[in-house]
């Protein structure tokens, strides 16, 4: 399981640092080949791996972490090698002064795709991947037929090369040595951070990610223009190291797919997996492509990358690390057992469970004449109601009488038609569904969505992130541990979701809402499916949520829950509001028991 | 602006261009639809197919027809081979693409260690033949690939659209589990679906040998041009295939004669990155 955990930092600042000083050292060792004077071609070949480390990480920073594959890398490697082949040979730019706008140009043609893409809702993997492949032709077909090319190509040889060391070629292994060695610290940086994990909750679910505050959009841009600006930087370096830039060496398929086989085949969501896979493929295809059995060695690499990925389909990094860990004597519980972080004040809740005590100020919540129509069905019909501050109320009617609907509008899953919904002062309607998140409001699902590649911990880590009080990773882990105990789920903080039974995945969802620190919480049939004693401890739950100071709108079948919770009640039917007020009252209401039993005939 | 004759010529060729494009599309479009994966391989089995066919006519003297008769029943067993693997190893949709990708460099290699680099030509009495309507010409061979692909892509979509073995295959591709509840095994129909798929590639592959020029690394020319045909005619979807080849072959074409050759490409993405943003839902 342990292996999953990777990437969302375990340990903060100490393993951080950890990281920082190995790949300086590997950087430093590296760095001191070319003044030793070892031969020039040693000093290519690595630039090679340097160069597909630099191209195979940085694609994954999206498509690895995030789940959009990306066929378009080649089209930002060749951005960046046109970019230096202009500036320098047409324009006498400095070459190293090249860099940076390559990169730049890069990262805007990504900004732009992705700005015109990622509004596309639904986009399929396939369909992203594809439409990548297409931009990168189109890009050939400009350069090609424009004055940056024209066709002949574009030759570099009498562009100087600034000398770092002795040797030009010892200039271009430091460049790409020192590319590759940022692009992994970036890579890592990104996986323990903020961006990192909204882009793993991304990968898994990106609805639910967007309600649970990460605003999903954005941060698929950055990680396309991050992704696509260290590519474009390679491609500068490159231009210079093969000197003769043409149209079908730059924009060929080798670049798209050589990364993506590279970081499939190390690992693509871990941070070195690319690294890893680019230089078992760069090496191998070397040693086994030289001469006369060129052909057959190909052949050979082919072969064995199939085996791989049938073998290992999660990428030999993770492979390598999980049978290291198992095989290892577990480290005295550290990574286990709380994490380092300042100490909260926890206060005794039911049952003995200990709440986090920083709590929220609650919040009114008001929808007012809210409309909302699936083509021909009207969902929602003029919804008027209102939850004071603090205040527990249950919201039912039969199946189908929009009560789900009325929860998906006011978390901004789907945009109300019409109406108004406010929190307190602030007026939730028409803005995208993780500002919501980001105000206060959290929700759960009826048929639990977690995030199936991250452990139950950073399930609920990702929701204390993103909430309204944005909190830096090592705190909210500190603090999803005082949820999970909060919800009885502290032994399966390191369980990943799959492994849980219904009970204990109502109960993550339930953790997730709460770990939000919402000013009101929305709770979609958090009891359906549960057996009775479950059920009790459940309403004790509730009970001690709404005594910590949550407002509290449920939508619940369960009559027992609904007469034993609820302040009051507000009857849905047919997207309407038929009855409202106390349980009572409510269930006593001539028109619900009609709407629930059917017509009395024998009266 | 290029006469009336000239744009009649290109706007035959473009369509007979394009049926090879249907042709191609065809079994990708059958594979990556109703078993949901993407075979990049489909490309070297053509190839290899049309090596074949290649091989048989000139060192054999076989007809091209009699090739195909040989190679469709190959092709098709290669295709229930390669779907056992999928299967064995529980391949996903990604997973495939890598996978096909090897396979297609091994098939690749394959054909070089055999015939080498080099071009090579299959030269036919019929090659060069050609029937003439008015001023234009419609080259004989062209045409019969063309029409070869609209068959099958009619035939195809009839079996698709009217017998059980069709339906359950669409049902699957939608949900699954609950046509396995309803008693549809997925299993025996998906080696059905990468047999026929494959086959379609070695047909497809004959032609290739009659009409252009062959080298290993041809293959890959294909590819970026066949993958938009797939998308825009929707997965699955034979007659959407055909018409998108078309579509495409035409564009291509018109763009060549009425611009320049070297701006043909820009179609058919163009076409493709508008197709994808304007209508995302439809693919």
């Amino acid at each position: 399981m342990s292996d999953r955990r990777r990437g969302v930092g375990i340990g903060p600042s100490d393993r951080r640092r950890g990281v920082g000083i190995g790949l300086l050292a590997v950087g430093l060792g590296l760095s001191a080949l070319p003044a030793v004077g070892v031969p020039a071609f040693y000093e290519s070949f690595l630039y090679l791996i340097f160069s597909w480390i630099a191209l195979a990480t940085s694609w994954s920073i999206l498509s690895g972490y995030a789940g959009y594959f990306s066929f378009g890398h080649g089209a930002f490697f060749g951005t960046g090698m046109y970019t230096t082949a202009t500036l320098a040979a047409s324009f006498g730019v400095p070459f190293l002064a090249t860099l940076p706008v390559a990169g730049i140009l890069a990262a805007l043609l990504a900004a732009g795709i992705g700005a015109v893409v990622f509004r596309v809702k639904h986009l399929r993997g396939e369909l992203f991947g594809l439409l990548t492949l297409a931009i990168t032709f189109v890009l050939a077909t400009i350069v090609l037929n424009t004055r940056i090319d024209g066709g002949p190509g574009v030759y570099l040889l009498g562009v100087p090369i600034p000398r770092l060391v002795a040797s030009p070629a010892g200039t271009i292994y430091l460049l790409g040595l020192a590319l590759a060695v940022a692009t992994v610290w970036t890579a890592y940086r990104v996986s323990c951070s903020r961006l990192g994990l909204g882009l793993f909750a991304i990968h898994d679910d990106e609805d639910v990610a967007e309600v649970k505050g990460v605003p999903t959009f954005r941060y698929k841009l950055v990680a396309f223009a991050l992704s696509a600006g260290i590519a474009g930087v390679a491609g500068g370096i490159h231009a210079v190291y093969v000197s003769y830039v043409t149209v079908g060496e730059t924009f060929s398929i080798t670049v798209p797919l050589y990364v993506v086989l590279m970081s499939i085949l190390g690992g693509a969501r871990h941070w070195l997996g690319p690294a890893v896979g680019a230089t078992i493929i760069t090496a191998s295809l070397y040693a086994f492509t030289r001469g006369e059995s060129a052909i057959i060695g190909r052949a050979v690499v082919a072969f064995a990358l199939i085996l791989l990925i049938l073998l290992l389909p999660e990428g030999v990094l993770p492979a390598v690390l999980r049978r290291w860990r198992a095989w290892r004597p577990p480290r005295a519980a550290t990574d286990i057992a709380t994490p380092t972080g300042p100490a909260i004040e926890v206060t005794a809740g039911p049952d003995g469970h200990r709440i986090p005590v920083k709590r929220p100020d609650p919040a009114a919540l008001r929808c007012e004449d809210v409309w909302k129509a699936f083509g021909g069905i009207r969902a929602l019909r003029g919804v008027s109601l209102s939850v004071e501050s603090g205040e527990i109320v249950g919201l039912v009617g039969p199946n189908g009488s929009g009560k789900t609907t009325l929860i998906n509008v006011i978390s901004g899953h789907y945009a109300a038609d019409r109406g108004r919904i406010a929190l307190g002062d602030l007026a939730l309607s028409g803005r995208p569904a993780h500002e919501i998140a980001g105000v206060g409001v959290s929700r759960t699902y009826q048929i639990p969505r977690p995030f199936g590649h991250l452990t139950v911990l950073e399930n609920v880590a990702q929701a204390a992130m993103f909430g309204p009080d944005a909190c830096p990773l090592h705190q909210a882990r500190v603090e999803a541990r005082g949820w999970l105990e909060f919800t009885g789920l502290g032994r399966r903080a390191a369980a990943l979701p799959p492994e849980l039974n219904l009970h204990e995945r109502k109960f993550l969802e339930l953790a997730r809402a709460l770990a939000a620190r919402p000013r009101v919480i929305l709770l979609d049939e958090v009891l359906s499916g549960l057996n009775t004693a479950e059920i009790a401890s459940a309403i004790r739950l509730i009970q001690g949520i709404r005594e910590s100071g949550t407002t509290i709108l449920f939508v619940e079948h369960v009559m027992r829950a609904v007469l034993e919770l609820s302040d009051r009640v507000v009857v849905l039917n047919e997207g309407e509001v038929i009855a409202a007020g106390t349980p009572r009252e409510a269930m006593r209401d001539p028109h619900v028991v009609r709407v629930y039993l059917g017509k009395a005939h024998a009266a | 602006m290029p006469s009336l004759t000239l744009l009649g010529q290109s706007l035959i060729s473009g369509l007979l261009t394009g049926g090879l494009y249907g042709l191609l599309a065809l079994g990708l479009s059958l594979s990556w639809g109703l078993l949901r994966l993407v075979n990049l391989g489909h490309f070297a089995l053509a190839f290899l197919g049309a090596y074949l066919t290649y091989q048989l006519g000139t060192v054999a003297r076989l007809e091209p027809w009699v090739s195909v008769l040989l190679i469709v029943p190959l092709f098709f067993a290669l295709g229930v081979g390669l779907h056992v693997v999928f299967v064995r190893f529980r391949v996903a949709e990604f997973a495939s693409l890598l996978v096909t990708f090897g396979m297609t460099v091994i098939i690749e290699s394959l054909i070089q260690w055999f015939w080498t680099a080099d071009f090579r030509r299959y030269e036919t009495a019929y090659a060069s033949a050609s029937t003439r309507i008015g001023p234009l010409f419609v080259p004989t061979l062209e045409f019969l690939a063309c029409a070869t692909a609209a068959v099958l892509a009619l035939a195809t979509w009839a079996w698709l659209r009217f017998t059980y073995v069709g339906k359950a295959l669409r049902a699957s591709a939608e949900d699954p589990a609950m046509a396995a509840a309803f008693g549809i095994n997925h299993r025996r129909q998906a080696f059905l679906v990468s047999g026929v798929s494959a086959a379609y590639a070695g047909v497809a592959g004959a032609y290739i040998a009659l009409i252009s020029t062959l080298a290993p690394a041809q293959m890959w020319a294909w590819v970026g041009v066949v993958f938009a045909v797939v998308i825009i005619g929707g997965l699955a979807n034979p007659i959407g295939a055909l018409l998108a080849g078309l579509l495409i072959g035409v564009s291509e074409s018109l763009t060549m004669a009425v611009v320049t050759p070297a701006w043909a490409p820009l179609v058919s993405f163009s076409v493709l990155i508008l197709l994808l943003v304007a209508r995302p839902g439809r693919v």
